[in-house]
């Protein structure tokens, strides 16, 4: 099962500085970005290694293929590739929904849907979203979103962006996280979640070393674009019942934006549990490989509002 | 230099200062004049060619808006309703139950023993509720691939091997485009292109398969002799480097018999690389294919609920549909084509695409005035008579899908925009009124090509059901007959070349059995058609009149 997220939103977004940024700090993950053609999507020119057959070849072993206009057959030929990738994006145009385009890239059982992020422009998206030919398309993106990056933070004053999370409250889907942004640049594994040797007790130390990863800050001290993320790898019981974990990772009061890690249930099911936002899914595994040490669950929360207090579990490491 | 004077029984130019006349003169692959035997003797030696004596001679027809794939659906069996005749004129009689197309298949199996096996043409909306399954597919084989593609091309029914072949046929599957069965497995219904793709090389249609392909671009001419057609446009072609190297090699063939006019889809590519590749194609025409023309998609289809209508939306309640290329993008394509000097057409179905390409082109102009651009909006099913105004305004053309109320228009009406915008769909007679130049397509292959079948469409506004719907928006023989020859050339920027018969314009006639203004308007679709002559070469029609 390759993971595969989807990114979505409107033209000027910001979509494609995000997937520079994702790129750019692949860290490792060989990466394969679908994008609806290369014409939209510039990747930044020092990324690129080489083109071929309609496909291009970055840093890292990353690549990038354009989708044209048969999604299933593109990403089939990115999954047959000598080397596969680790994690596929799915840039979305922009006047697409990307909950079609999720639904449509699930027909093929050897992708993980892990979610969809959408990516707004803070300036423009109110009076887009009453554009009269494509406001209900942006309007329908944000109730699609997972989990939206709110970039181009900088250009709104304080007032103003208290005024829009008011506004995305009630455009969004209930415990949507809404995480500010310039440039797009978020914490990479807040998008390509956590490599699984971030999960492994002998990589520990990796996991302590993004715990106290920032946004770079850009902009007027004090903006929410310094906005400080935290992540913690925490140990949960041998057994639980997964339902008040699911709840209370959730639950928006707890800042909790990406989480992942291995849960047994009170039957002894051992599950993948990965949370995008509001999306979390639980995929039972098959095979029951042993458990490394106990079950672990590593999360990224938001500075400002991250509390574990309902969480079940036994913190291993603090921010 | 020889010129051959050929007589007829009539001669309808479309040229109104000369409507009538009895023999046009030939020379070098044009038209030297046309009028009666003694005037056209003036031109000096001449050869007599007395075999149209007994025929009726139009322009050659132009269909501005069908498909290549038209040529390529012949390479699998046709199961649809309708009596259809292939390239070479054998007729394949409609499949008028579901019985019909498994042996239809069948039979196709049993001539080909190897590979899977694909119908076409098939549409469950003349077999009441019943739906295709992959049982009723089984039965043609359960060991090979077996696949009916729908008349819209919008939904693919596959057999359980296709199905297993696409890793379909699973419990669990999740999408609006696959309908699954009490078993919890998919039926066997693939509906629109993301949940098809999986299934398309499955039952032989493959990607590649369909651009360049030479059997196509054949049996395209063939199907155009066929129809009068001596002028096709393809109207969203990629233009790669190998599609485009084919269509120049088979057009450019001594006996092949139609005038191509591919236009470039802006898909895969900014609207700076779009135009810039069109300008290149545009230096690559020949006097066979016409290169360097956009096309733009802004939505879908009305019948699928995907085209983007205005308030009060679709009757059924259905939710409105999706834009296929973002406003911008249209914008910029439509300023950088008018700079470059390009032509675009503009797929718009539904009233508030429509809207938006008008509004589109009215800030293009602003940025980039121009005179005689002659934009066209292709489809434009449902515009009203104020869109058609702005149209005038604005000096765009449009080519409306007459064909569409003979085969759904009796949806439309019940279903997908009500009785009274129904009524108003594809209004040639709006179009006329308001001054907006207008052709009518038939989109082959969605429906057939045939542009006398189309007029008859346009004149009788006739559905499937027998009623007629729209009576205010028929037109009449003449107003037809001039939209499928000099109405579409204009539409193309070939109207000084094509459309009419007069002196200096090439020789592509349409040669007729019957005379279309002699016969009852409503008997239209059933003029004979001999065959054509195209750049001063005769076809005949393969097979019986």
């Amino acid at each position: 099962m390759t993971p595969t997220l989807i990114l979505g939103g409107y033209l000027g977004a910001g979509k494609t500085t995000l997937v520079n940024h994702l790129l750019r700090h692949a860290d490792g993950r060989r990466i394969a970005v679908m994008v609806n053609d290369f014409g939209e999507l510039t990747i930044d020119a020092d990324l690129i290694e080489g083109a071929d057959e309609g496909v291009l070849a970055l840093a890292g072993g990353c690549v990038c293929c354009s989708i044209g206009s048969d999604l299933i057959g593109a990403l089939q030929d990115v999954l047959g590739r000598s080397r596969p990738p680790e994690l596929i994006l799915i840039e979305t145009s922009g006047v697409a929904l990307p909950a079609a385009v999720a639904r449509s890239a699930r027909l093929l059982p050897d992708l993980c849907i892990e979610g969809i992020v959408v990516v707004l422009d803070a300036q423009t998206v109110r009076e887009r979203s009453a554009d009269p030919y494509v406001g209900d398309l942006v309007r329908q993106q944000l109730l699609e979103a997972d989990l939206l990056i709110l970039n181009k933070i900088e250009q709104c004053n304080a007032a103003e962006q208290a005024d829009l999370h008011r506004w995305l409250g009630v455009m969004t889907a209930p415990g949507t996280p809404i995480v500010p942004a310039s440039q797009a640049r978020v914490p990479p594994e807040l998008v390509l979640g956590f490599r699984a040797q971030s999960l492994e007790p002998a990589d520990v130390p990796q996991a302590q070393s993004l715990s106290r990863w920032q946004a770079k800050p850009i902009g007027r001290a004090g903006d929410p674009a310094s906005e400080r993320f935290v992540s913690e790898l925490l140990t949960l019981p041998a057994a639980l019942d997964p339902q008040p974990l699911l709840l209370a990772l959730g639950d928006p009061a707890a800042g909790i934006v990406r989480a992942k890690g291995w849960i047994t249930d009170l039957s002894g099911q051992r599950h993948l549990l990965q949370q995008v936002g509001r999306r979390i899914e639980l995929t039972p595994l098959t095979t029951q490989t042993p458990a490394p040490g106990p079950d672990r669950l590593l999360v990224i929360g938001l500075a400002a509002l991250y509390r574990r207090d309902n969480l079940p579990v036994n913190p291993s490491l603090k921010t | 230099m020889t010129t051959t004077l050929y007589s007829a029984r009539k001669i309808l130019t479309m040229n109104p200062s000369r409507p009538h006349a009895t023999h046009v003169a030939v020379r070098d692959g044009r038209i030297l004049g046309v009028g009666s035997l003694s005037e056209l003797q003036g031109w000096g030696p001449s050869e007599l060619d007395e075999r149209f004596a007994d025929k009726v001679i139009m322009p050659g027809f132009v269909e501005a808006h069908a498909h290549l794939m038209a040529g390529a659906m012949w390479r699998y069996t046709y199961c649809g309703y309708f009596d259809l005749r292939d390239p070479d004129g054998r007729v394949w009689p409609g499949c008028q139950s579901l019985e019909a197309v498994v042996s239809r298949l069948s039979e196709a199996a049993r001539q080909q023993p190897e590979g899977p096996i694909l119908g076409w043409g098939f549409d469950p909306i003349y077999f009441g509720t019943r739906r295709m399954s992959r049982a009723d597919l089984d039965r043609v084989s359960d060991t090979r691939a077996v696949g009916m593609l729908h008349a819209s091309f919008h939904i693919l029914n596959v057999n359980s091997v296709a199905l297993q072949g696409a890793q379909f046929l699973r419990p669990g599957m999740d999408h609006p485009g696959i309908p699954l069965a009490e078993d919890g497995l998919p039926t066997g219904e693939l509906k629109g292109p993301d949940a098809m793709m999986p299934a398309n090389p499955q039952v032989g249609l493959d990607r590649s398969l369909l651009s360049g392909d030479e059997f196509a671009i054949r049996a395209y001419g063939k199907l155009a002799v066929r129809a009068g057609v001596t002028t096709a446009t393809d109207l969203a072609a990629t233009l790669l480097d190998p599609e485009l190297a084919s269509l120049l090699r088979v057009t450019a063939e001594s006996d092949y018999p139609l005038r191509i006019v591919p236009l470039l889809r802006l898909l895969g590519g900014t609207p700076a690389q779009t135009v810039a590749r069109a300008v290149e194609l545009g230096k690559q025409s020949t006097d066979q294919l016409r290169l360097g023309r956009i096309k733009v998609v802004a939505d879908g289809s009305i019948q699928g609920f995907s085209a983007r209508l205005r308030w009060p939306g679709y009757f059924n309640g259905a939710p409105n549909g999706l834009w296929y290329t973002a406003p911008e993008a249209i914008r910029e394509c439509f300023t950088l084509a008018l700079q470059h000097g390009l032509q675009v057409h503009t797929h718009t179905n539904g009233d508030e695409a429509t809207e938006l390409a008008i509004d589109c082109l009215a800030q293009a102009l602003s940025a980039v005035p121009t005179r005689d651009h002659r934009f066209n909006l292709q489809h434009c099913q449902l515009a009203d008579a104020a869109q058609f105004r702005r149209m005038k305004e604005l000096d765009m053309c449009v080519n409306l899908f007459a064909n569409h109320h003979f085969y759904w228009g009796d949806q439309h009406y019940a279903t997908t925009v009500g009785p009274e915008r129904a009524e108003r769909m594809n209004a040639c007679a709006t179009a006329q009124r308001t001054g907006v130049p207008f052709t009518i397509h038939s989109d082959a292959p969605v429906t057939p090509l045939g542009p006398l079948f189309t007029a008859w469409c346009a004149v009788n506004r006739l559905t499937a059901s027998g009623r007629v719907q729209g009576a205010s928006e028929r037109i009449s023989v003449d107003a037809a007959l001039q939209a499928i020859t000099l109405g579409a050339a204009y539409t193309l920027k070939l109207d000084h070349e094509i459309g009419s018969i007069e002196c200096g314009k090439r020789a592509d006639f349409a040669v007729l059995v019957d005379d279309p203004t002699a016969v009852p308007a409503e008997q239209l679709k059933d003029v004979r058609i001999w065959g054509t002559v195209q750049g001063g070469r005769i076809f005949q029609a393969a097979g019986p009149v």
